[in-house]
């Protein structure tokens, strides 16, 4: 760490106050926030808005039982009020933490880190974006996208003498673009973004503006999705959410070892056909996902999660890693220092495959083509999923035909993730903001196109 | 914080903006997660902070920041100053002015948010699991069973001469419950939200949760077709907080909403009617202003069926002709005022339960949906999300169904409304919603 947050005299401190009416195990994580965003629409740069903030969470762990402060401030006055808070509930005899030692870790290089860069030139990037959606065709009514920049600087120190912190840089843009025919009418989206600086915008970020404007074309010629059970190709990119939602939150160690997931007891079995690996990788440099540490420090790690078909791994935190007599995989996370650290994948993506995209839709008689989906949501426990389509087609006689509106996909976990027949052999990552016990945490999710040989449709056509 | 929101507007002012606005909360908060029998967590918090909105001329910019030192306030006038600078001129732009009184509104801070100890509320939380556990033996445990409370000061200064503030309380409490059928697991929540510990009740939650869970045991899907449908008081609450947000003046505006250009119009069923009230006495967003300072109020927004008014804030009602109807809502002082809705209020009608069923004689009872982040268009209105619930067979209910999507449009959706239901209730989804269980007369369901 170059600068870190706090001292390590000031966290040693804090964490001995923190033990002092007992606890096996105590922690203070440190972070300062800046950010800024803005947006665009009807042609108008607006919402610019900036924030900076910092502040410490600090928790006691005592025999299964978390004890969690947080104040806003880095003051050694403020951390310590946290500890005081945090230990208040305790009775015990105070018990004595290991001696801080410093762990380097390597962040995720930047090259030119956003607030370095002029607040115009991030408008004028949103001017182009908007521009750019506008030329797609005079049906592009309206355009509406947005910027933001996120820079936070974490320190993690704990009794069992880690003392480590990372600096996290990420920017991200989004299109959304309306078109209109008559009193018709459609919207695409698409997103932009990194664990990289303004780097990542150097290199034609128009391009999704195009992509946002030309999905909501497209969809202008759309007809009601239909309804029902069928086939069901997904495309790349943000496709790899179905994972995220089918498999990656029912292997997240809390909901395990509460019985509510769908995957308990599972470890080891096939539960998918042998064509199917998948991993969840905090590392893959510059995604969207990635750190260099997680919340609690632990490093970051690819993690085979299913390997051929077999369930190979959950995902820990410290604690529910401890629980099973497990090191913990590095899925660790908080939204900030407000929240506890709870187990929530990274980057998790479906390896690739060996068909290409056009086979795997050419052997559909007639079936449904999730091109992207809007987001998706799963309740481990029963398994039950839900995936709304942004971009959805009718397959008839091989070919991808009619464009469809209005179409969500629904299952359940297990019998969908062994009705994956197909994986393609593109592959492609993209973006999006996990919700998850009240928390948001970025991450990234992926895949080439996958075919389910069976899923439920859910239009308006029946 | 009444202070430093005054010496954050003058410090906005100092840094170059012609006029600006501060706004600031102060909050203590709690929250305990239990699981089988032990308490998970603790968590007990404090925070504060400012938002700041400065205006240079036509221009706007924010920042919060949580610094309120004398150099984080001048920091943070400094970057909300260069936000303006960075955004384009809007001759609609600029800051609220004082509009007559605010109401006074009582009881809006519970006593027993300071009274009741940790151990007290950790109590309420361990109660709903062990209500949940005892309702049937089904019941294989919770996910996790919760208690939360907050107690809050707003503050507000503008250089307008908007000056106010208030306190309030709110907390609640709620589990999922699990429950072991032979074909796997079933999930069931219970909730109860109110401004104090002392009125909560958690036997309530852990029997909800535990019935719901129960009562899905053994579902199937059900048939695709196109049938009636009885939305029950959870689902239809976050229906009715799609229709709010798609009233809101800036979506209006933008022409990114269903009921855009239709004021006046019937919009709905004759059945339904619906307010924001944001000063109803047990209305969880009810406050003496909205986040720019001005007066909450009552707004009727569908009328029997034809829609009488938009929400409004400054800004919109700037560009719209028409006066802000105290609807600026803040995500707390981290985010800038929007457009939004406070407590939508669903006028409850004659039927209960039974003869809502009776009415609908075949169809579907859903009790849950999913998806509605995803499954919905809100420009168009289209939806098509996730359901659970129970078959509705000769007006009464019958088995448990799952795994099935409900389909149409919000518009449509407002015509097929048959009646509201007797029995409202408050419910924490889209927003804050009281409305009854209500009967649609057809919507497409899609399952096997």
């Amino acid at each position: 760490m170059s600068d870190p947050l706090i001292d390590a005299a000031v966290a040693e401190r804090v964490i001995a106050r923190a033990l002092e009416s007992g606890g096996d195990f105590a922690e203070v994580y440190a972070e300062r926030r800046q950010g800024l965003g803005m947006s665009i629409d009807e042609s108008r740069v607006e919402s610019v808005q900036s924030g900076a903030e910092e502040g410490a969470g600090v928790r006691v762990v005592e025999a299964g039982t978390t004890y969690f402060a947080h104040v806003d401030g880095l003051d050694p006055a403020d951390l310590e009020r946290a500890a005081a808070e945090a230990a208040s509930a305790l009775r015990g005899e105070r018990s004595e933490p290991r001696a801080l030692e410093a762990v380097a870790t390597e962040p995720q290089p930047i090259e030119r880190p956003p607030s370095e860069v002029p607040a115009e030139r991030k408008a004028d990037l949103l001017r182009e974006l908007d521009g750019r959606a506008r030329g797609e065709g005079g049906e592009v009514a309206q355009v509406l996208a947005s910027y933001a920049e996120a820079h936070r600087e974490i320190a993690v120190a704990n009794s069992e003498g880690l003392f480590t912190g990372d600096d996290r840089t990420r920017t991200r843009i989004g299109v959304q673009a309306v078109a209109r025919r008559g009193d018709t009418v459609e919207t695409g989206a698409e997103t932009l973004g990194a664990a990289r600086g303004f780097e990542l915008l150097e290199d034609d970020p128009g391009a999704i503006a195009a992509e946002a404007a030309a999905k909501a074309l497209a969809l202008l010629d759309a007809k009601p999705a239909p309804a029902g059970s069928m086939p069901v190709v997904v495309g790349g990119g943000f496709g790899g959410v179905l994972f995220h939602e089918m498999t990656g939150h029912g292997l997240e160690a809390d909901h395990i070892q509460k019985g509510a997931s769908v995957y308990v007891g599972k470890l080891g079995e096939q539960v998918a056909r042998p064509l199917l690996s998948a991993y969840d990788d905090g590392r893959m440099p510059g995604e969207w996902g990635s750190d260099a540490i997680d919340d609690e420090g632990t490093p970051t790690q690819k993690t085979l999660v299913l390997e051929e078909g077999r369930l190979a791994s959950y995902l820990y935190d410290r604690l529910r890693a401890e629980r099973d007599g497990v090191a913990s995989t590095g899925n660790g996370r908080r939204e900030s220092f407000r929240h506890l650290p709870i187990p929530r994948m990274t980057n998790t993506y479906i390896a690739p495959g060996e068909a290409t995209p056009e086979a795997i839709i050419a052997e559909v008689e007639r079936g449904f083509y999730a091109a992207s989906f809007g987001g998706g949501q799963v309740d481990p426990a029963t398994g039950d999923f839900v995936f709304g389509v942004s971009e959805g087609y009718l397959i008839e006689a091989g070919r991808v035909t009619q464009p469809c509106r209005g179409a969500t996909l629904i299952g359940n976990c297990l019998d969908a993730l062994a009705a994956i027949d197909a994986v393609g052999d593109d592959f492609e990552m993209k973006t999006g903001i996990c919700g998850k016990g009240g928390q948001r945490a970025p991450v990234g999710t992926g895949q080439g196109h996958v075919r389910v040989s069976a899923m439920t449709v859910g239009g308006t056509e029946v | 914080m009444t202070e430093s929101v005054q010496r954050a507007v003058e410090a906005a002012l100092a840094a170059g903006a012609s006029d600006a606005e501060a706004f600031a909360t102060e909050a203590g908060e709690r929250e305990v997660r239990v699981h089988g029998g032990e308490v998970e967590s603790l968590t007990a918090a404090t925070q504060r902070g400012i938002g700041l909105r400065a205006w240079i001329g036509n221009r706007v910019g924010f920042a919060f920041g949580t610094d309120l030192g004398e150099a984080g306030i001048a920091a943070l006038a400094g970057r909300a100053a260069e936000a303006a600078r960075a955004g384009d001129e809007d001759e609609h732009a600029g800051p609220p002015t004082p509009a007559g009184e605010v109401p006074e509104l009582g009881g809006l801070r519970d006593a027993s948010i300071d009274t009741w100890s940790a151990a007290q509320v950790a109590e309420i939380a361990l109660t709903v699991e062990r209500e949940a556990l005892a309702f049937d033996g089904r019941v294989a445990g919770v996910e996790q069973a919760v208690y939360a409370d907050a107690a809050e000061r707003v503050s507000i200064a503008t250089s307008t001469g908007i000056a106010g503030g208030y306190e309030s309380s709110s907390c609640y409490a709620y589990t999922q419950a699990l429950a072991k059928g032979e074909d796997g697991t079933e999930t069931g929540l219970g909730f109860d939200l109110a401004r104090g510990p002392a009125t909560l009740d958690p036997a309530a939650v852990g029997r909800e949760a535990a019935e719901r869970a129960v009562a899905m045991i053994g579902a199937g899907k059900p048939e695709s077709r196109v049938c009636p449908v009885v939305l029950d008081p959870t689902v239809a609450a976050s229906f009715v907080g799609l229709i709010g947000g798609g009233l809101g003046a800036d979506s209006i505006q933008r022409g990114r909403s269903p009921f855009a250009g239709r004021l006046g119009e019937q919009v709905g069923s004759g059945a339904l009617s619906l307010d924001d009230d944001g000063t109803v006495a047990d209305g969880p967003a009810s406050a003496p202003f909205d986040g720019e300072g001005v007066a909450r109020a009552r707004t009727p927004l569908i009328a029997a069926g034809t829609l009488s008014s938009y929400l409004y804030d400054t800004y919109t009602a700037r560009r719209g002709g028409a006066r802000s109807t105290g609807s600026a809502g803040r995500e707390g002082y981290r985010g800038l005022p929007r457009v939004s809705t406070s407590n939508l209020v669903i006028a409850p009608g004659d039927l209960g339960l039974d003869g809502l069923l009776a009415e609908a004689g075949d169809g579907v009872f859903v009790t849950d949906v999913a998806g509605l982040h995803s499954g919905v268009n809100p420009v168009t209105g289209v939806f098509s999300v996730g359901a659970s619930g129970r078959a509705i067979r000769a007006g009464e209910l019958a088995e448990p169904v799952r795994e099935f999507t409900i389909a149409s449009d919000l518009v449509s959706m407002l015509g097929a409304v048959r009646a509201a239901g007797a029995d409202s209730r408050w419910v924490p989804f889209g927003g804050s919603v009281s409305t009854p269980p209500l009967p649609i007369g057809e919507m497409t369901v899609a399952g096997a």
